[in-house]
């Protein structure tokens, strides 16, 4: 049989033929331009059309970038040195004014000698956040804290920072390594007691006053373990009753009396010293990690079934969302003074970042009560089919979906509170983009400079905004937990 | 002091609790228990008040702060700079977080009775004028029919030029900007044709200009700008420390008494109105609740008015303002201060 069949097929082809190139068109940088930018007559134009103004931008601007001027005292001397280099028509940046006056884009008015406890704060940060935003990677945790170390370490140095503070940094920074090798949530409770720390670092003054505010909750706490056996009710009542009135009655003065008994404290720097970076970075960082927590509160409470609850979370949301940031500003900086008994010095700092709370925490709760109500229904009753009280259910099943959903929009309300910052301009604080920016135009060697702060500034905020955002990609797609 | 951070919580409560008696206390006492002067000043005008590359506040302005913290504390150096914008200058003196405003504001009637401010005095007369580019051909502020015009919103300038062009039959089409640096930019861009404001800020915008030569300021001076430092209703003695401290400084140019040579003078003058200025004979200080020296230390801190526009905006910077209106009476300028006696 096999014999006929060999007979019948003279020639049986035992390899497989080369595969040949595919045509031109259909490979490499050709295939790609075909298909994404010339892919139909629309697309062609739209393609020519977008060329021409990447090419007209460039060709307008060009020569203005290429002439950048990076080393000059004033406006007048970088037109000199364009002029000389360039010929006497020639236009050009002249970034010297940025070289001049990085210090305070930076850090505003904070005295000099003092620029290191700003930038350990900045690296101690980065410490306290890691346990909250890198916890899943060792890598990324690894790698980002490995640079925080070397960068804050160096940065301390060049800016001459006491060898005392410099291992208490490196100590922290390196405990920070060690706990990110082995387990990540030993650093909880730094991050837990940061707030004060940084708040002390920044401000300065005695260690006792961050020591009693920490003593108030502890106090509270306490309350709460002698009343729980009471009344759950009573307790929490209690323990807030308790926290609050040593705050306001008793810390202060414990303070002063511990600060004479033993003083430790660092060198004080007032709140008109800060300004530039410095100040939008305080502001915001407060602001972000204050307003998220609020608006998760705020967001339950206006789902709560109870009415008074609810009335008041829907009229607060409603209330700060309908005026603008601007008004409470004015409100924060101005009205208040006239309320307040004479004397009072409320930081005008702190009625910023409160104001820019409120503001940013209304916006978040809608943002949250989105991710709540895409939430199916059966996620809520199997809460309750589970026998979860309203709390646990909330925490462990509700909550960890709904902002996951609302990851998005969290972190386009942060983006949109931290370049909120810039408006405290109107309340005489120096912001980066125009406060300070007028007072560097304020002196006669630079009066006349306009573009380049703004350029300057500009990057910076997309440095930090575009961050902001690629982590939230980041970690939407770590939490992802479906199949597409 | 430090614990002002967390003094806000407390502050927030007692907000609930003493709502209500906001002015209370005399400001002279209030100044002299927290041992510095709050003064609101410009976030930044060149030669008024302008921070430098390491913060000290520099300036015409900022000289007057200096001098009035020296009558009253002994010390120059004892003055919180707040910065204040156009809208919350008003707002800041008087809700009492500064306790002095010197900030080149206009005295104006409304300013001074509606607003419930009382002017000390003028420490600097300026005007309302006009810059324009040389080629566009225009001499005179009467040729500026139809153009349009680079104007700061807010501000008196505003209303000084509406009312200008109406009473000359004109039109003008307004380019609303926020501040100085804005209207610098959109004048070079030619938004404008003409760029207004006070004409110390024109001399100055001018002088930073590339090419001054190819902008002229128009001679016309259209408004009435007495600038001066301003304090609350209501403290007269505090008014009287302020008005007086700024007289001080005039009458101490008036006469020839400078920072180099008053050492000199309180040993050895012999004219009586310097004596009286200098503490050296009579108790002028007492009857404004303060020593016999105030003036001599107001004059110690930056020099007399002469001495402190000559640093600050005289023909000797950059800025390069002549004396003009504001000379001494006795050199033809408008300087007149009351007698010490």
């Amino acid at each position: 049989m096999s014999d006929t069949h060999a007979q019948t097929v003279p020639f049986v082809r035992d390899t497989m033929l080369p595969a040949a190139p595919p045509p031109t068109r259909e490979s490499g940088a050709v295939k790609w331009l075909r298909e994404n930018l010339f892919s139909g007559a629309v697309n062609t134009v739209l393609t020519i059309l977008g060329i021409l103004i990447i090419w007209f931008l460039v060709a307008t601007f060009w020569d203005w970038f290429a002439h950048s001027v990076w080393n000059a005292s004033s406006l007048t001397e970088c037109r000199q040195i364009i002029a000389a280099t360039w010929g006497e028509n020639a236009r050009g940046a002249c970034f010297a004014v940025i070289r001049e006056r990085w210090n305070q884009y930076v850090f505003g008015f904070y005295p000099q000698t003092l620029y290191w406890r700003p930038t350990m704060a900045f690296g101690l940060l980065m410490v306290a956040l890691a346990p909250v935003l890198f916890s899943a990677s060792l890598i990324i945790r690894r790698v980002v804290l490995a640079i925080t170390t070397l960068a804050t370490l160096l940065c301390m140095m060049v800016l001459g920072a006491p060898v005392g503070w410099l291992v208490f940094a490196a100590l922290v920074l390196a405990g920070g390594l060690l706990a990110s090798e082995r387990n990540i949530a030993w650093l909880l409770p730094f991050s837990l007691i940061y707030p004060l720390l940084g708040v002390w670092f920044l401000w300065g003054g005695s260690l006792w006053g961050p020591i009693f505010v920490l003593v108030g909750p502890l106090l509270g706490w306490l309350a709460w373990r002698l009343l729980a056996g009471i009344s759950p009710l009573l307790a929490t009542v209690g323990a807030i009753l308790v926290t609050v009135l040593f705050w306001l009655l008793l810390a202060g003065d414990a303070a002063q009396s511990a600060q004479a008994v033993l003083p430790l404290s660092i060198e004080a720097v007032r709140s008109d010293r800060f300004g530039g970076f410095l100040l939008s970075i305080t502001i915001g960082v407060a602001g972000i990690a204050l307003s998220l927590p609020l608006g998760i509160v705020l967001a339950l409470a206006r789902r709560s079934d109870m009415f008074l609850i609810k009335s008041l979370a829907v009229i607060f949301i409603e209330f700060i969302r309908g005026v603008p940031l601007i008004t409470l500003l004015f409100v924060a900086s101005l009205l208040l003074n006239y309320f307040l008994p004479p004397g009072t010095s409320f930081d005008i700092i702190l009625r910023v970042i409160i104001m820019v709370t409120l503001f940013a925490a209304a916006y978040m709760a809608e943002v949250i009560r989105g991710g709540l109500a895409a939430l199916p229904k059966g996620q809520y009753e199997a809460a309750d089919a589970l026998g979860l009280d309203y709390w646990k259910a909330q925490r462990l099943i509700v909550l960890p979906q709904a902002l996951k959903i609302s990851i998005p929009g969290i972190v386009s309300t942060f983006i949109g509170m931290f370049k909120d910052t810039t408006l405290v301009t109107f309340v005489g604080l120096y912001d980066p983009l125009k406060s300070m920016s007028d007072a560097v135009r304020a002196n006669i060697e630079w009066k006349g400079i306009y573009w380049e702060p703004f350029i300057f500034v500009g990057a910076i905020f997309f440095l930090i905004c575009f961050g902001m955002s690629r982590y939230s990609m980041y970690l939407e797609r770590r939490l992802q937990r479906d199949h597409r | 002091m430090k614990k002002s951070v967390f003094l806000g919580t407390v502050a927030a409560a007692t907000l609930l609790a003493g709502a209500g008696f906001a002015q209370e206390g005399s400001t002279l006492a209030q100044v002299k228990e927290r041992g510095e002067l709050n003064c609101g000043v410009n976030t930044g005008l060149v030669g008024f008040a302008a921070p430098d590359a390491n913060g000290n506040w520099t300036g015409f302005d900022v000289a007057y702060c200096r001098a009035l913290a020296a009558a009253v504390l002994g010390d120059p150096s004892k003055v919180k700079f707040v910065p204040t914008t156009g809208q919350t200058r008003f707002t800041a003196l008087s809700s009492g977080e500064v306790d002095v405003l010197a900030r080149n504001s206009t005295w104006t009637y409304s300013r001074d009775t509606d607003l419930k401010l009382d002017f000390v005095g003028v420490n600097y007369y300026d005007g309302q004028g006009f810059m324009v580019r040389r080629d566009l051909g225009v001499t005179s502020a009467k040729e500026l029919e139809g153009a349009t015009i680079c104007i700061q919103t807010g501000t008196t300038t505003e209303l000084n030029l509406a009312d200008y062009f109406r009473a000359n039959n004109m039109t003008y089409t307004p380019v609303n900007i926020d501040s100085n640096a804005e209207g610098e930019q959109q004048y070079m861009a030619g938004a404008c044709d003409a760029y207004t404001t006070d004409a110390s800020g024109l001399a100055a915008t001018r002088a930073a200009f590339a090419d001054p030569e190819n902008h002229i300021i128009l001679p016309e001076i259209i408004s009435k700008e007495p600038l001066g430092p301003a304090v609350r209703h209501g403290d007269n003695n505090w008014g009287d420390i302020a008005r007086w401290t700024l007289n001080a400084l005039i009458a101490a140019e008036e006469y020839g008494v400078t920072s180099r040579n008053i050492e000199e003078l309180v040993r050895s003058s012999t004219n009586p109105e310097v004596q009286r200025l200098l503490g050296t004979t009579d108790e002028l200080g007492a009857m404004i609740g303060l020593d016999a020296e105030w003036a001599r230390r107001a004059i110690l801190a930056n020099g007399n008015y002469g001495e402190i526009f000559a640093a600050n905006i005289g023909e000797q910077t950059p800025i390069g303002l002549a004396r003009g209106l504001n000379a001494q009476w006795t050199q033809g300028g408008l300087l007149y201060t009351p007698p010490f006696r």
